[in-house]
């Protein structure tokens, strides 16, 4: 056929370069470094953990996912698992990562139907049916051992069976030592990440630098996790303006937890997060008062992980109540 | 007044009469398909349980003193009986608000919110304003839980859920899911 015959197609006629597998691919190279990091705090601990919870969140995408092997190669179920492992201490048996990783996709993305349409995050939901069902293992960190080599903890425990887990091994999370001995953390070290913790809640500095490059690729929702926290900060530095001795310092509370990973890997999550800009600062704040609220006054050290799924909860509802009306809006309401 | 603010909040959040009580799932599966029903649903939920907590309070303070053996008949009798009074008295004086509530009332008064928060209240001995506050958290509650449903569930009308999952069965799952993150409160403030 002659070149310069015109072909009439339907639009769109400029698409953007970026599809879902790209955004998606580009979330997992940004976790890369995190991963990195994790590894050399950790051991090779790390990496069975974070393997055993992507193997965990393939097994039903492949077997279930009604794309078959498309849905794997997105690489949505892949953030899922690598997000999931973070979330774990290194010393938890690899079966219950890889359960963890199959319920947060089963149950928390297929059946809504899949990419795209779950309501929670998919990770932290499995990490909430973890949290639920096997307390003990996943808030046991092992102290930091000498040998890098050596296994953190009992990882090849058998199914259903308790795990041994020595006692005089286990050592306490910065919010942990926070909480029930009223022991702060240098801040030196929570920057840097050469503390006790889960895989991903070691080095903030880390995770702010992946996500502004995730930012700037414009592949996050930048709104989110600056939201979160400066509300944790302000939040907690009038707390620690009123009584300093009980409650921990503004920098304490953005570098310890999992705040930073959850603030800019888990809030951000395209499907679970709202469509609006204002919702998404709704979003932010109520994540950053919730966090706080859970640490300070609730039974457990960490609040991230449920300060997320709640708010997840309401995105349904803040999507509805900041829908922006398309015809007639005033000059100033035009920026939704 | 701080004890007050802290029975209502205990009972609409903390310890949420269907997300962490599991009392009340029947409303809270089968009337939380759109917001604005469930909004309608829940206003019923707090009508009731507000009438439900003054009559406790009376009956625990004048009669059942005498015969505590006859509490959870005499709960489940006078509140049923009171409940379809006060539905008759509405549809005389405003018809408008019978239209609102009227079908959810018979539904709600054999619901076992209502059992739970007479036995509650009876149970931690609240004086009349204490029940009032408790009721009225337990009502908000209720009502936040059925919301939260509801917008999941209009949102996920849109989902191509897969056949296995579509209907009651993404219901259950979303109301355990729900229960999942409703863990997170628990041991709020119970130092305190």
């Amino acid at each position: 056929m002659n070149a310069s015959h015109r072909i009439v197609t339907a639009s769109p006629h400029i698409k953007a370069a970026d599809d879902t597998p790209t955004i998606m691919w580009s979330v997992v190279a940004s976790l890369a470094p995190v991963v990195a990091s994790a590894v050399y705090f950790f051991g090779p601990s790390a990496l069975l953990v974070l393997a055993a919870s992507v193997a965990g969140a393939l097994a039903p995408e492949a077997l279930l996912g009604n794309r078959g092997a498309r849905s794997l190669r997105d690489g949505s179920a892949i953030i899922t698992g690598v997000l999931l492992g973070l979330t774990l201490p290194p010393g938890i048996p690899l079966w219950m990562a890889f359960l963890g990783g199959a319920f947060g996709i089963g149950f928390g993305k297929l059946v809504y139907g899949g990419l795209g349409q779950n309501v929670f995050n998919p990770a932290l939901l499995g990490r909430a049916f973890l949290q639920a069902a096997f307390p003990v293992a996943i808030t046991t960190w092992p102290a930091a051992s000498k040998n890098w080599w050596a296994l953190q903890g009992d990882n090849f425990a058998f199914p259903l069976m308790s795990p041994k887990v020595p006692d005089a091994l286990s050592g306490a999370t910065p919010l942990g030592l926070m909480k029930f001995e009223q022991t702060s953390t240098p801040s030196l070290d929570l920057i840097l990440g050469s503390t006790s913790g889960s895989l991903g809640e070691t080095s903030g500095l880390i995770i702010l630098v992946c996500g502004a490059y995730l930012a700037a690729r414009k592949h996050l929702e930048w709104r989110i996790p600056a939201s979160i926290l400066a509300t944790v900060a302000v939040f907690s530095a009038i707390l620690y303006a009123i009584d300093s001795a009980h409650y921990p310092s503004p920098v304490f509370a953005l570098f310890s937890g999992g705040l930073m990973l959850g603030a800019v890997f888990m809030a951000t999550d395209m499907v679970t997060s709202p469509v609006t800009h204002r919702g998404c600062w709704i979003f932010g704040v109520g994540i950053g008062l919730l966090v706080v609220t859970i640490r300070l006054w609730g039974g457990l050290s960490e609040g991230v992980m449920y300060a997320i799924l709640l708010m997840n909860a309401l995105v349904p509802f803040i999507n509805r109540a900041t829908q922006p009306r398309t015809f007639g809006a005033l000059e100033a309401e035009s920026k939704p | 007044m701080g004890e007050l603010v802290w029975i209502f909040l205990s009972a609409m959040v903390i310890n949420n009469f269907t997300l962490a009580l599991f009392l009340g799932l029947c409303p809270f599966m089968g009337v939380s398909a759109r917001v604005e029903t469930a909004l309608r649903m829940g206003a019923a939920n707090i009508f009731v349980l507000v009438i439900t907590s003054v009559t406790v309070s009376f009956l625990n303070a004048f009669i059942l003193e005498q015969a505590p053996y006859l509490r959870i008949i005499s709960f489940i009798v006078v509140i049923a009986s009171l409940v379809q009074i006060v539905e008759t008295v509405i549809k005389k004086v405003s018809p408008t608000l019978f239209r609102e509530l009227g079908i959810y009332l018979p539904l709600i008064t054999t619901n076992c919110a209502i059992l739970g928060l007479a036995i509650f209240q009876t149970n931690r001995g609240y004086d009349f304003i204490e029940g009032l506050a408790f009721a009225l958290g337990a009502g908000a509650g209720l009502t936040l839980a059925l919301v939260l449903m509801a917008s999941i569930r209009e949102e996920s009308e849109l989902a191509s859920v897969p056949s296995i999952a579509r209907g009651m069965g993404l219901v259950l799952i979303i109301a355990g899911s729900l229960s999942l993150c409703f863990m997170g409160f628990a041991g709020l403030l119970s130092s305190s």
